[in-house]
C-alpha cells in the first residue's frame, strides 16, 4: 500500500476521530453534491453539539436535516436555511443557533481558511445586520468589512470520481462548495461514486488535488432532487 | 393599468444587451429570460456555479447533479461553464456580471435595498443576494410599487434590515421605471394609463418628475 493511498473501506474508518463539539464543514448546495454517506455515519455515531458549516441544512428526512432528528447540531453557519420544519422548530425554541452568512462570503471563508488566510475584507454585508460589530475599512473610497475565515475539524466532501491518491473531480453543479470544503478541513474525508487507479484521471482535469484529502471512500448515493422541474 | 408580471419582465428585458452575462433572481426576475430578443445572445449566471443556464430538462435529460440557484433541475446551453462557489462569487463580487435583476421589499432614495428579512418572521437567510448587490455595477430591482395594503415600497429610508447600502440605481415597478441618484427618485417612464400623480402619490421618498413622462409601450 502506497503512502499516498487515501482509500478507506468503511465509514467507521472514514470518520474515525470525530468527537462531540467539533466543527464540521460539509459541501453541497441544497441536496446537490452532499456527502450522504458521511452524514449518515455522523448520525449513526450519535456525535452531538456540532457546529456545522454548510450552505444549507438539508430537508426534514434527508441531507443534514437528518442530524436535526436527534438534535446533533448546536449551531449552523449557512446562507439559507429553513426548508425543513424541524429546523424551524429547534431554532424557535432555542435548541439551535444559526449564523446566517452571505453565500459568497461563506465560500470565501472556506477558501481562505484552506489557503492559510485568517481574514479578508469584503463589501458584502457592509451597512447590513451582517456587518454589525465587524471592523470596517475603506479602500479606494469604498467601505469593506473584515470577515474571518473558517477551518473545520472535519470536512465532508462529495466528489464524482477520485483516484486512490485522492485526486478528485466533480460532476456538473454537484461541485458547488465541495472544492472549498476539501481545503478547509483538518481532516478531509471525500466520498465519491467511483474510485479509480492513479493515472486514469487527466492531471490537468483534477479539481481537488490529493494533497488536501486525508481519507477517500467509495459510496452509494441516492441523489435526491429537491425541486424537480421539467420541460414538457 | 399597472404592469402584469410578464410586462414587468418585458420592460426589464429591454435593458439587456448582446453579449451580456446576467444573474436573475427568483420570482419576476426569472421571467426576464423568456423575453430575451431573438437576435441577442445572453448568458445566465446561476450562483451555485453555472454560467450558461439553459431551460428545464426533459424527462430524459433530468439530472440530479444539474441544478440552478433555486435548486430547480436545469440544463446548460452550448458554451456553458461550471465552476465552484468561490469562483462563482469571484465573478459576482469582482463586478464581472453585466446585469443583476432581483426583487425587494423596499428601496430608498439613498439606493439602499431591503430584501431578505422581516423582523418577527422566520428568517431563512440572504443566500447570495448580499454578494450580488455588493458586487454588481448594474442592478435592476423589480417589485410592486406599493404593498397590498397600499404602503409605498419606495421610501425616504428603508425600514427593514438592509441587504445592501447605496447600491441600487434602477427600479422597475408595476407602475413606473424609476432611477435613483443624488438622494432622490427620478421618474423616467410610467406604465400605460398610469398618471404621474398616482406614481408620485404612491412614492414615499422624494421623487422628481419631469413635465413629460413617457408611457411604456408593449
Amino acid at each position: 500500500m502506497s503512502g499516498f493511498d487515501k482509500v478507506v473501506n468503511t465509514y467507521d474508518e472514514a470518520l474515525d476521530g470525530i468527537r462531540d463539539g467539533m466543527t464540521v464543514i460539509a459541501g453541497g448546495f441544497g441536496l446537490c453534491g452532499i456527502p450522504e454517506g458521511c452524514i449518515a455515519q455522523v448520525r449513526k455515531m450519535g456525535i452531538r453539539e456540532l457546529t456545522v458549516v454548510s450552505n444549507n441544512c438539508g430537508v426534514d428526512d434527508f441531507g443534514l436535516g437528518l442530524l436535526l432528528e436527534d438534535k446533533q447540531i448546536k449551531k449552523m453557519i449557512s446562507s439559507y436555511v429553513g426548508e425543513n420544519a424541524l429546523f424551524e422548530e429547534q431554532l424557535l425554541n432555542g435548541e439551535l443557533e444559526v449564523e446566517l452568512t452571505p453565500q459568497g462570503t461563506l465560500a470565501e471563508k472556506m477558501r481562505a481558511g484552506g489557503a492559510g488566510i485568517p481574514a479578508f475584507y469584503t463589501a458584502t454585508g457592509y451597512g447590513t445586520p451582517v456587518g454589525e460589530g465587524k471592523e470596517v475599512r475603506e479602500f479606494n473610497g469604498r467601505k469593506y468589512i473584515l470577515e474571518e475565515s473558517i477551518v473545520g475539524d472535519f470536512a465532508l466532501v462529495k466528489g464524482w470520481k477520485a483516484d486512490r491518491y485522492g485526486n478528485v473531480i466533480y460532476r456538473h453543479t454537484a461541485q458547488n462548495f465541495n472544492p472549498m470544503a476539501a481545503t478547509a478541513g483538518r481532516i478531509t474525508v471525500v466520498e465519491v461514486e467511483q474510485v479509480v487507479e492513479p493515472g486514469e484521471l487527466e492531471p490537468a482535469h483534477i479539481q481537488t488535488p490529493g494533497i488536501y484529502v486525508d481519507r477517500l471512500i467509495q459510496g452509494r448515493f441516492e441523489k435526491r432532487i429537491e425541486q424537480r422541474t421539467i420541460t414538457e | 393599468m399597472a404592469l402584469s408580471r410578464e410586462q414587468l419582465a418585458m420592460r426589464v428585458a429591454r435593458e439587456l444587451q448582446d453579449g451580456y452575462y446576467v444573474n436573475l433572481g427568483i420570482g419576476i426576475p426569472t421571467l426576464v429570460a423568456n423575453y430575451v430578443p431573438e437576435e441577442m445572445e445572453v448568458m445566465l449566471q446561476s450562483e451555485n456555479g453555472l454560467l450558461g443556464m439553459g431551460p428545464f430538462p426533459t424527462e430524459e435529460q433530468l439530472d440530479a447533479d444539474m441544478i440552478n440557484a433555486g435548486k430547480q433541475t436545469v440544463t446548460a446551453i452550448t458554451g456553458a461553464s461550471i465552476f465552484n462557489s468561490a469562483e462563482s462569487f469571484a465573478m459576482i463580487r469582482g463586478g464581472h456580471v453585466d446585469l443583476t435583476v432581483l426583487g425587494a421589499f423596499e428601496v430608498d432614495v439613498e439606493g439602499n435595498i431591503a430584501s431578505w428579512m422581516i423582523p418577527g418572521k422566520l428568517v431563512k437567510g440572504m443566500g447570495g443576494a448580499m454578494d450580488l448587490v455588493a458586487g454588481a455595477e448594474n442592478i435592476i430591482v423589480t417589485m410592486t410599487h406599493a404593498s397590498k395594503s397600499g404602503a409605498s415600497k419606495l421610501l425616504a429610508r428603508c425600514t427593514l434590515p438592509l441587504t445592501g447600502a447605496g447600491c441600487i440605481h434602477k427600479v422597475v415597478t408595476d407602475l413606473a421605471y424609476v432611477e435613483i441618484n443624488d438622494g432622490r427618485f427620478w421618474l423616467k417612464e410610467r406604465a400605460p394609463g398610469v398618471s404621474v400623480d398616482e406614481i408620485v402619490g404612491k412614492t414615499a421618498g422624494e421623487m422628481i418628475a419631469p413635465d413629460v413622462v413617457p408611457e411604456m409601450e408593449f
